[in-house]
C-alpha cells in the first residue's frame, strides 16, 4: 500500500471519468446509475481513507504514507500526511458521501453534476496531501472550478453574480500567494515543503520605498499567504463572498463549501504560515486575533437580522471561522488544538445546518425565515434533529461545538485578556441569532396555510444525518479521538515555533516556560 | 452507585424520549419514574452511609490538550451528596406528580401527541444535567452540567411550543443564562491560565498562591483569587438569578407548573449557590469579591421581594420568592458561612418545591387559572392542597419558637442565615435588607394564601363550581415534601448550623492531626480560662491559634453541646490544621473550607438576642399586615395602590429592568447587526470590492452569458481530459515504479 494517499484522492477523479466516457442518455436510467457510480466511488473513497487513519502513528511527527516521484518539467509530485492534515483527509471523505446522497432529487445535468462533485473531492483530497509548492498551489486554485460551476449552473437566481464573486474573491487573493511562493522557491531552491518547513526565511528589516518592513522577508511573505488564507477562511473583513455564494449554491454545494472548502485556508495557516514564517506570524498575531474577535461579534449581530436561512448559517459559520484563526495565531497547545477540533466539528455541524435547510426547502422551495413557523407540529423528526445541531452551532458542552470553541478560547486568554473577553461574548450572541432562528422556524403554532401539507423527514434523510448526529455527540463526549491523532504534531509545531523565536529572541517569559515544559 | 445515580436518569430519559412507541406512554412514564425513585432511594443510601471524605471515581477521559486534562469523573463528598438528595428527591416527587398534572393537557390534541413522553424525557434528562454538575470533579465539566441544565431549561419552559409567549420566555432564559455562562467561563479560563489545571483539588491548592497573584486581565491587573471568585460569580448570578440577570426566571414560569418546582426552585437556580459553595476555598481567599455577593445577594433578596408584593399570578410570587430566597443563600455564601448557604438551599429545596406543586394542584383544580384574583374561599374545594400550601407557607415565613431550635425548616435556617449575615456584616446593609425581606416575604407569602384560599369566590362562576382536588398521585409528592418542610431543619440544624465541630465533622473538614497536641491544647485551655469576651478580642487580634476554636466551644449558647478540654484542643488545632495543609500547596480537606480567619459562624452563634428574634418579629408584622389588608379589610390593598401609585406601577412592572433592557441591549443589537450588514458588508465591502473588480467584471459578463449556453462544459471538459490524463500518467507511472 505504498501509494494509498494517492489511490484516496484520485478514486474519486477515475470515478469522474468513468461517468464522463461511458454514460450517456439523459434518461431516468442514467441519472440514476450516474448516483450511483458517484455514490458507491466516494463511499469507497472513505473506507479506502480509513486505511489512512488505521496505519497512521499519532506518535510519529513527521510525514507519514509519503510518495515521492518526479513528474513533468523537473516538478515533483510528493503526498504525504501528519497529526495536522491527515483528520481533513478523513474530513474530506467522510462528508462527501453524505453530500451525494444528499443530490439524490437533482434532476438536471445530473452526470456534470457529479462529476463536478468528484472531481472537487479528488481536488480537495490533493490539497491536505500535497507536499510539493507547486502541487499543492494547483490542488488548492483547481478545487475553485469544479466549485465555481456548481454554483453557476446548479445554483439559485443569482448563480451568475455569486459564482463571479467567489471566484474572484478567492483568485485574486491566490495570486498574491502565487508570487510569495515564487519568492519562497527562489530563497530556498526547492519546492519541497517538508524542506520549506525546516528552511528558515530571513527576518531582518529591510526598507522598501521608504517603509521599514519589520520581520523582513517573513513578515511580507506572511501577508502574501493571510491574502489567499484570510479570504478562504474567510475572515472579516473578506467574507462577503461566503454568504452570496452559500445561498446561491445547491445544498450540496454548500455542505461542501461550508464543511470542506472553508477548512484550507485554516489548514493553510497551519501547514504555511505559523511554521514557515514564526517570526512574522508573531509580529502580525493581534492584527489576526482582533481580525478574527471583530468577525466574531460583527457577523454574529449580522447573522441576527438575516431573513434568509441560509445567509443566517453562513454568516454563523463566518464567527465560528474567527475561532480558528484566532486558535491557530495562539501557537499553545489549547489554541491549535481547538482551531483544529473547531474546524472538524464545524465540518459536521454547518454541513448538517445546511443540510436541514435544504431539507425544507426541498419541500417549501424558499429559504426565507418568515415564510416557515411551526413546523415542530408535522415535523418533529426534522424538529429534533434540527435541535441537536442548532444547539451544536451554539458550543454546547456535549457537542463536538463545545470543545473547539472553548479550546481557542482558553488558548486566546493566556495570550490577550481583551480579545478572549470580545470573542467570548459570541457565545451569547449565537444563542441569539441561533434560538431565534430555530424560534421563527420549527416553534409555535403552525398557521401558514402553505405549510399545512409539509411532511417529516424521509428514511433518505434521515440516513443522511446519522452519520452526522453520531460525529457530533462522539466527539463532543469523546474528543480524544481527535486530540490524541493531532497532538503530537502540535505540539512539534508549537515547539519548532517556540524554538524560531527563541533564535529570533521574540519569546517572552510565559512562552519560555511553557517551552521549557515540553 | 454513585455511577448508576447519576446514569438513571438519563436511560430513562433515552428510553422515554426514543423508545415510547415500543413502550407505550404509560411506559415511558413508568420507566422514568422508576429510575427515578431508584437514584432517590440510593442517593439517601450514599447520604447517610458515605462519610464525610472525598472520593473520586474516573469514567471516561474527556478534553486533554497539552497540559490541560479533564475526565469524565464523579466526586462525592458531603456537598454532593446532600445535593444527591436534594435533586434525586424532589425530582423523583415531581415525576410522580406530573403523572396526573400532565394527564390532560389542552394545550395539546389528545391522542395525536405524545407530550407526555417527551415531558417525563426532558424532566429525566434535566436531572442526569443537573446531577452532572453537582458530581463534577473538574470545572468543565460542571459547566457541562451548568449548561446541560440550561438546554433542559430551555425545553421545558418552551414545552407549550404553540405559544407565543412560551417561546420567548425560553429564549430568553437560555440567552440571560449565557451571559452569566460568560463570566463563568472566563473564569474557568483564567483558572486555567494561572494553575495549569481545573480539577477542583489543583485550584483549591492553589488558592492561597492566587491570592498574593497578580493577573492583568483588560486593562490593568487584578487580585487573581479575587477577579476569578468575581467571574465565577457572574455565572452564579445568571443561573441562580441574582439581580440584573434574573430577569429571565418569572418568565420562566411559562413552563408546566411541574417544572417550575423542580428546575426553577427547587434544583437548577441553586446551581449558583452551590457553585460559590463548591468554591469555598477559593472564595475564602477573595474578600472583594465576597463583599459584593453579599451585597448583590441582599439587594436581590431586598428587590424579589418587593416585586413579589404585588404580582398577581400565583407562580409569579412564587418565582419572585424564590429569587428571594436565592438571595439569603448568597448572603450566608458571602459572609463565609457556607454550610448555612447549603442548610437554607436544603430546606427551600422542599418548601419552595412544595408550594410550586401545591400551586400546580390549585391551577389543575382551578382549570388552568392562574390569577389570584380569581381563587377565593377554595380552603373547602382543595383541602389537603390547602394543607400543604399552609405548612409551606409556614415553611418559608419562618414560623417557629424563637431561640428555640423548634419550628418549620424555613424558621431555622432562615434565621441561621440571617444570625450569619448580622455577625459578617457587623450588623450593616446585608442584615438590614434581609430582615425587611423577611417581613415582605411574610406578606406576599400570605397574602397568596389569603387571596386564594380565604374569602369569597372571585371570577368565572362556572370555574369555581368545577373546582376539584387534585388526585392522589399528586397530593402523595406534597405530602412527603411536607414532612421535609417541617423536619428537615430541625433534624439537620446541628450538622449545617451547630457547633463547630459537629460542622466540621459533617463536612469533613479535619478535625484532628496527630502532631503539636500538647501546645495547643494548652493555649485552649488557657483561652478557656480566660472566658469568651476575652478569647474572642484575641482571636480578633489574630491569635487564632487555638483561641479561636476555643471560643466556639466555650460560647456555644444554646446549651445543646457540651464542651471538654479535649474538643477544644481539637478544635484548636483543627483551623491550624486546614491552614497548614492548605499553606503547603494541598486541596484543603472537606467539602467546605473556612479560612482560619473565618469566625462568621461562631459570632453568629452568640448574636444578640434582638437579632434572633428580629426575623421573628418581621414575620408576624407581615402577617398581620396580610391579614388586615386581604381579611379584615379587603378593600385596604385597592386604596393604598392607588394611594402610592407610580411607585405600585414600579413594583409591579418589575422595576422595569425588562423594559431597559429591551432599549439597551436588545434594540441596539438588531440595530446594529441591520447597519453591519448593510451599511458594512453591503455598502462599504462590497462595495469597495466590488468597485475595483468593476474593470474586469464586465468580460467576464460576457463570458457568462455564454456560460449558460453549455460553452462552460467545454471548459470543464478540458478540465476532466486533464486531469484524467494526470491520473492515467500517475497510475503508469506509480505501476512502473
Amino acid at each position: 500500500m505504498s501509494n494509498l494517499l494517492s489511490i484516496t484522492t484520485f478514486l474519486p477523479a477515475i470515478a469522474a471519468l468513468i461517468l464522463a466516457i461511458f454514460l450517456r442518455g439523459e434518461d431516468e436510467a442514467g441519472q440514476r446509475n450516474a448516483k450511483w457510480v458517484a455514490l458507491i466511488a466516494t463511499v469507497l473513497t472513505f473506507i479506502v481513507s480509513l486505511f489512512i487513519l488505521v496505519g497512521f502513528d499519532p506518535s510519529d511527527t513527521g510525514f507519514q504514507f509519503v510518495e515521492e516521484r518526479e513528474w513533468l518539467m523537473g516538478l515533483k509530485y510528493k503526498m504525504g500526511v501528519d497529526g495536522i492534515s491527515v483528520l481533513f483527509v478523513l474530513l474530506t471523505t467522510f462528508m462527501m458521501p453524505l453530500t451525494i446522497a444528499a443530490s439524490w432529487n437533482v434532476t438536471s445535468r445530473v452526470k456534470e453534476y457529479m462529476i463536478a462533485f468528484l472531481l472537487l473531492e479528488t481536488l480537495m483530497l490533493g490539497v491536505f496531501m500535497a507536499l510539493d509548492l507547486v502541487l499543492f498551489y494547483l490542488f488548492f486554485e483547481a478545487g475553485l472550478i469544479p466549485m465555481f460551476l456548481i454554483i453557476g449552473i446548479w445554483g439559485g437566481k443569482n448563480r451568475i453574480y455569486a459564482s463571479f464573486k467567489f471566484f474572484l474573491y478567492t483568485f485574486l487573493g491566490s495570486v498574491l500567494m502565487l508570487v510569495a511562493m515564487v519568492a519562497m522557491v527562489a530563497d530556498a531552491g526547492t519546492t519541497d515543503i517538508p524542506a520549506l518547513l525546516t528552511h528558515e526565511f530571513g527576518s531582518e528589516t529591510f526598507s522598501v520605498l521608504g517603509i521599514q518592513i519589520v520581520g523582513g522577508m517573513q513578515t511580507l511573505l506572511w501577508l502574501a499567504f493571510f491574502a489567499s488564507f484570510a479570504v478562504k477562511m474567510p475572515m472579516w473583513p473578506v467574507h462577503t463572498w461566503l454568504p452570496d455564494a452559500h445561498v446561491q449554491a445547491p445544498t450540496a454545494g454548500s455542505v461542501v463549501l461550508a464543511a470542506i472548502l472553508l477548512k484550507m485556508g485554516g489548514y493553510g495557516f497551519l501547514r504555511f504560515s505559523l511554521p514557515m514564517f514564526p517570526i512574522g506570524s508573531d509580529l502580525l498575531a493581534p492584527l489576526v486575533f482582533w481580525m478574527s474577535a471583530i468577525a466574531i461579534v460583527y457577523t454574529s449581530l449580522v447573522a441576527m437580522v438575516q431573513e434568509d436561512m441560509k445567509k443566517l448559517i453562513a454568516y454563523s459559520s463566518v464567527a465560528h471561522m474567527g475561532y480558528v484563526t484566532m486558535g491557530i495565531f495562539t501557537a499553545n497547545q489549547q489554541g491549535i488544538d481547538g482551531a483544529i477540533f473547531q474546524m472538524l466539528s464545524h465540518g459536521f455541524i454547518s454541513g448538517a445546518l445546511f443540510l436541514c435547510v435544504g431539507v425544507i426547502y426541498d419541500r417549501m422551495h424558499t429559504r426565507d425565515i418568515d415564510a416557515y413557523g411551526g413546523l415542530v407540529n408535522k415535523m418533529p423528526a426534522y424538529a429534533l434533529i434540527f435541535m441537536l445541531f442548532t444547539m451544536a452551532n451554539v458550543g454546547l458542552p456535549g457537542t463536538s461545538g463545545f470543545i473547539g470553541e472553548f479550546l481557542t478560547l482558553m488558548g486566546i486568554f493566556q495570550v490577550n485578556t481583551w480579545v478572549a473577553l470580545v470573542a467570548t461574548s459570541g457565545v451569547i450572541l449565537s444563542a441569539a441569532y441561533a434560538l431565534w432562528l430555530y424560534r421563527r422556524v420549527v416553534m409555535g403554532d403552525l398557521i401558514k396555510e402553505s405549510l399545512r401539507s409539509i411532511t417529516d423527514m424521509t428514511a433518505r434523510e434521515k440516513w443522511i444525518f446519522a452519520p452526522l448526529v453520531a460525529m457530533t455527540l462522539l466527539l463532543g463526549v469523546y474528543p480524544s479521538l481527535v486530540t490524541d491523532v493531532i497532538g503530537p504534531s502540535v505540539e512539534a509545531l508549537i515547539e519548532d515555533h517556540n524554538t524560531a523565536l527563541a533564535a529570533a529572541d521574540r519569546l517572552d517569559d510565559s512562552r519560555v516556560a511553557t517551552a521549557a515544559s515540553h | 452507585m454513585v455511577s448508576i445515580i447519576l446514569f438513571a436518569p438519563l436511560i430513562g430519559a433515552i428510553i422515554a424520549g426514543f423508545g415510547w412507541r415500543l413502550i407505550t406512554i404509560r411506559g415511558a412514564q413508568w420507566v422514568t419514574t422508576g429510575l427515578l425513585f431508584l437514584a432517590c432511594l440510593l442517593s439517601w443510601i450514599v447520604f447517610f452511609s458515605h462519610g464525610p471524605e472525598t472520593q473520586h471515581v474516573e469514567i471516561l477521559r474527556w478534553i486533554e490538550s497539552g497540559t490541560l486534562s479533564t475526565s469524565w469523573g464523579i466526586r462525592l463528598d458531603r456537598l454532593t451528596s446532600i445535593m444527591l438528595i436534594v435533586v434525586t428527591t424532589v425530582s423523583a416527587l415531581v415525576h410522580l406528580y406530573s403523572f396526573g398534572y400532565m394527564a390532560h393537557d389542552e394545550n395539546f390534541r389528545e391522542g395525536e401527541e405524545s407530550y407526555r413522553a417527551r415531558f417525563f424525557a426532558y424532566l429525566s434528562f434535566f436531572t442526569f444535567a443537573m446531577l452532572a454538575l453537582v458530581t463534577s470533579d473538574n470545572l468543565v465539566q460542571m459547566f457541562f452540567g451548568w449548561e446541560g441544565v440550561g438546554v433542559a431549561s430551555y425545553l421545558l419552559i418552551g414545552f407549550y411550543y404553540r405559544k407565543p409567549s412560551a417561546n420567548a420566555a425560553a429564549m430568553k432564559a437560555f440567552i440571560v443564562n449565557r451571559v452569566g455562562d460568560f463570566g463563568f467561563a472566563l473564569g474557568i479560563f483564567g483558572l486555567f491560565y494561572l494553575t495549569d489545571s481545573i480539577q477542583l483539588d489543583d485550584v483549591f491548592a492553589a488558592a492561597p498562591t492566587l491570592a498574593e497573584t497578580q493577573i492583568t486581565f483588560l486593562w490593568t491587573d487584578w487580585n487573581a483569587a479575587n477577579l476569578l471568585a468575581f467571574l465565577l460569580f457572574v455565572g452564579a448570578m445568571g443561573k441562580s438569578a441574582q439581580l440584573l440577570l434574573h430577569t429571565w426566571l418569572p418568565d420562566a414560569m411559562e413552563g408546566p407548573t411541574p417544572v417550575s418546582a423542580l428546575i426553577h426552585a427547587a434544583t437548577m437556580v441553586t446551581a449558583g449557590v452551590f457553585l460559590v459553595c463548591r468554591m469555598s476555598p477559593l472564595m475564602e481567599y477573595a474578600p472583594q469579591a465576597m463583599a459584593f455577593v453579599t451585597f448583590l445577594g441582599a439587594t436581590t433578596a431586598f428587590f424579589a421581594a418587593t416585586v413579589g408584593l404585588v404580582q398577581n399570578d400565583i407562580k409569579r410570587v412564587i418565582a419572585y420568592s424564590t429569587c428571594s430566597q436565592l438571595g439569603y443563600m448568597f448572603v450566608a455564601a458571602g459572609v463565609g458561612v457556607y454550610s448555612v448557604a447549603m442548610f437554607h438551599l436544603f430546606t427551600h429545596a422542599f418548601f419552595k418545591a412544595m408550594l410550586f406543586l401545591g400551586a400546580g394542584s390549585v391551577i389543575h383544580g382551578m382549570h388552568h387559572e392562574q390569577d389570584m384574583r380569581n381563587y377565593g374561599g377554595l380552603r373547602k374545594k382543595l383541602p389537603y392542597t390547602f394543607w400543604a400550601m399552609m405548612i409551606g407557607t409556614l415553611a418559608i415565613t419562618g414560623v417557629g419558637i424563637p431561640l428555640t431550635h423548634i419550628g418549620f425548616a424555613g424558621f431555622l435556617s432562615k434565621d441561621a442565615v440571617i444570625e450569619s449575615a448580622w455577625a459578617g456584616s457587623a450588623g450593616g446593609y446585608a442584615f438590614w435588607m434581609l430582615v425587611i425581606a423577611a417581613l415582605f416575604t411574610s406578606f406576599y407569602s400570605w397574602r397568596l394564601m389569603f387571596l386564594t384560599f380565604y374569602g369569597e369566590p372571585r371570577g368565572d362562576r362556572h370555574t369555581h363550581d368545577h373546582a376539584h382536588e387534585s388526585p392522589t398521585v399528586m397530593l402523595v409528592p406534597l405530602g412527603v415534601l411536607a414532612l421535609g418542610a417541617i423536619f428537615a431543619g430541625m433534624i439537620w440544624y446541628g450538622s449545617f448550623f451547630g457547633s463547630h465541630d459537629r460542622v466540621n465533622a459533617f463536612f469533613g473538614i479535619p478535625a484532628h492531626h496527630a502532631e503539636d497536641d500538647a501546645a495547643h491544647g494548652e493555649a485552649g485551655g488557657d483561652d478557656h480560662g480566660e472566658g469568651p469576651v476575652a478569647a474572642i478580642v484575641e482571636a480578633t487580634e489574630g491569635d487564632g491559634e487555638g483561641a479561636v476554636e476555643a471560643v466556639t466551644e466555650d460560647t456555644v449558647t444554646e446549651g445543646d453541646h457540651g464542651t471538654t478540654t479535649g474538643a477544644e484542643a481539637h478544635g484548636g488545632e483543627d483551623g491550624h490544621a486546614a491552614a497548614d495543609t492548605h499553606a503547603a500547596g494541598m486541596a484543603p480537606e472537606g467539602a467546605i473550607y473556612m479560612h482560619p480567619d473565618n469566625h462568621v459562624m461562631d459570632e453568629a452563634h452568640h448574636a444578640p438576642v434582638w437579632v434572633k428574634v428580629s426575623p421573628f418579629v418581621a414575620m408576624l408584622i407581615g402577617l398581620l399586615t396580610a391579614l388586615w389588608f386581604y381579611v379584615w379589610n379587603p378593600a385596604m390593598p385597592a386604596r393604598v395602590a392607588e394611594a402610592n401609585r407610580p411607585l405600585y406601577l414600579f413594583l409591579l412592572n418589575k422595576w422595569y429592568f425588562d423594559e431597559i433592557y429591551h432599549v439597551v441591549f436588545v434594540r441596539p443589537a438588531m440595530w446594529i447587526g441591520k447597519q453591519l450588514w448593510k451599511r458594512g458588508d453591503e455598502g462599504t465591502i462590497d462595495g469597495g470590492i466590488n468597485g475595483l473588480a468593476m474593470g474586469i467584471i464586465p468580460f467576464f459578463t460576457r463570458l457568462a452569458g455564454r456560460a449558460q449556453n453549455g460553452y462552460i462544459f467545454t471548459y470543464a471538459f478540458a478540465m476532466v481530459i486533464g486531469i484524467a490524463i494526470l491520473v492515467t500518467w500517475m497510475t503508469i507511472g506509480g505501476g512502473a515504479e
